[in-house]
């Protein structure tokens, strides 16, 4: 039986009308048609689908369009400014944090949460946090790097804030 | 692969929660989805209906008291990591869940979906057994206080009935000055152990060994405790000679199962070695850890 669900993606209220089975992977994707997020492996181990959900990283492919109903959705796509990259997004692109790009999204949404709410975290919690995500082609230290060296955007940003 | 069909509730009472529970043949309590989710995309379950706990009031607090912990059912590892109280409060506790998978995952997995789940690797099944925490369940029949020791009955399987919801888990207190270590071995940071042990125990003042408690995961159907390495150590000095004898007890006590991630004799082993590392590092450990 289909449910009709309403939550908000990228500051904007979306809609759709969804079997409780479909993941909101698949929903962002499919239904609304942002195809920012990639989903990898469906299982919950490559953390190619990270989206950000109230300000948490989750993964987007174990959690159920339904059980976001009525939250907060973050995906990649919410990152730019227009066609200005944001600094997490420069970082990447200064450090070579890609190559075939698959994993990228689900790297930017992981390091743009934990950033957001550890602005100093240091190497090793960095290195921590993103042992969740596979990446086939960097060899992930350009990751690390890019990562490291967007810390000092998001700490203007919380003095800004505070 | 894409999940089977099934219907979706999200109740905002318990009461109505364990009603459809009871009502709905097959129908299966979804928290974190962290583990039942993946099992979907398996097809290694059929649930006819999911029934969403995320309403379901006052089950995400940590309450400490002289009583001890009172940790409720939707409590997701990233609180238990982030609470400063725990440092003192129950050091081992917070530790060994330091240990649970990654990140994104550490932000919806619960314990009351680990206890329920019951995957004798997991660490949230290992700390209530080794520390032989009451877990609370409600169900029509009212509430259910269970010993973790009667909890866990086998792979995957638990002694909770089809209408039961699991509250909160208790923790007896934790005496300040206890020696307490946790190890564990993975391949791979976050990955499920292929073993881990725990172990806690208090000197007294006549510098003996008081209230050994040792407990192993990933080593047997559930997670266990080892008796017979509790009771060699009880009363006695921790030294080399007897940080070896518990070794070599431990490993002969264990009867794991070969799988695809790690031989059985190999099992056998790593939990001696992961006792004695433990013995030695909650020698030192004391108040200060
Ligand atoms: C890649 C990956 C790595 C992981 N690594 C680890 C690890 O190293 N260690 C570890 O311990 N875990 C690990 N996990 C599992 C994770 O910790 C799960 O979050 C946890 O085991 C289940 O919690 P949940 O809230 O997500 O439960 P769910 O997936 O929602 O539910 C699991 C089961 O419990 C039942 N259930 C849930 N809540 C209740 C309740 N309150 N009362 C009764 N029944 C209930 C459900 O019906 C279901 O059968 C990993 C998971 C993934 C995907
Ligand atoms: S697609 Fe979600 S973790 Fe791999
Ligand atoms: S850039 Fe190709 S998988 Fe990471």
């Amino acid at each position: 039986m289909k449910m009709r669900i309403e939550f908000e993606l990228n500051g904007k209220p979306v809609s759709a009308e969804v079997e409780p089975r479909l993941t909101l992977g698949d929903c962002i994707r499919h239904e609304l048609l942002q195809t920012g997020t990639h989903i990898g492996c469906e299982h919950g181990v490559c953390g190619a689908c990270t989206v950000i959900v109230e300000g948490d990283a989750v993964r987007s492919c174990l959690t159920l369009a339904v059980q976001a109903a009525g939250k907060r959705v973050q995906t990649v796509e919410g990152l730019a400014n227009g066609d200005n990259l944001a600094p997490l997004q420069q970082s990447f692109q200064k450090h070579h944090g890609l190559q075939c790009g698959f994993c990228t999204p689900g790297f930017l949404m992981t390091a743009h949460a934990l950033l957001t709410h550890e602005p100093a975290a240091d190497e090793e919690r960095i290195r921590e946090v993103l042992s969740g995500n596979v990446c086939r082609c960097t060899g992930y230290l350009s990751i690390v790097k890019a990562v490291m060296d967007a810390r000092p955007a998001y700490q203007a940003n919380k003095a800004v804030q505070s | 692969m894409k999940m089977p069909q099934f219907d979706y509730a999200c109740p905002s009472s318990l009461e109505e929660a364990i009603q459809l529970l009871s009502d709905n043949e097959g129908a299966k309590v979804l928290s974190g989805g962290q583990s039942l989710l993946p099992l979907l995309a398996f097809r290694m379950a059929q649930p006819t209906l999911l029934v969403d706990i995320q309403k379901l009031a006052g089950m995400d607090r940590i309450e400490i008291s002289a009583d001890g912990l009172r940790v409720g059912a939707r409590v997701r590892w990233c609180q238990i990591e982030d609470d400063k109280r725990l440092a003192t409060a129950h050091p081992l506790f917070q530790f060994m869940i330091n240990h649970v998978a990654h990140y994104q995952i550490r932000n919806r997995g619960t314990v009351g979906g680990s206890l329920a789940h019951a995957d004798p690797s997991a660490e949230m099944p290992g700390v209530a057994r080794v520390c032989d925490c009451d877990i609370v369940a409600v169900g029509n029949a009212g509430e259910r206080v269970i010993k973790a020791a009667d909890f866990f009955v086998a792979a995957l399987e638990t002694s909770l009935q089809e209408d039961e919801i699991i509250t909160e888990v208790r923790f007896p207190p934790w005496p300040s000055g206890r020696r307490w270590a946790f190890h564990e071995f993975a391949r791979r940071r976050g990955d499920f152990a292929i073993a881990g042990v725990a172990v806690f125990f208090d000197i007294g003042s006549d510098g003996v060994i008081a209230d050994a408690h040792v407990g192993v995961i990933g080593a047997g159907d559930t997670p266990i405790r080892l008796d017979a390495v509790e009771q060699l150590l009880n009363g006695q000095r921790l030294d080399e000679e007897l940080i070896g004898r518990a070794r070599h007890l431990a490993s002969e006590t264990v009867d794991p199962q070969s799988d695809i991630h790690a031989a059985g004799d190999y099992r056998k082993s790593l939990v001696g070695t992961l006792t004695a590392r433990g013995l030695r590092d909650a020698a030192s450990s004391g108040a200060v850890k």
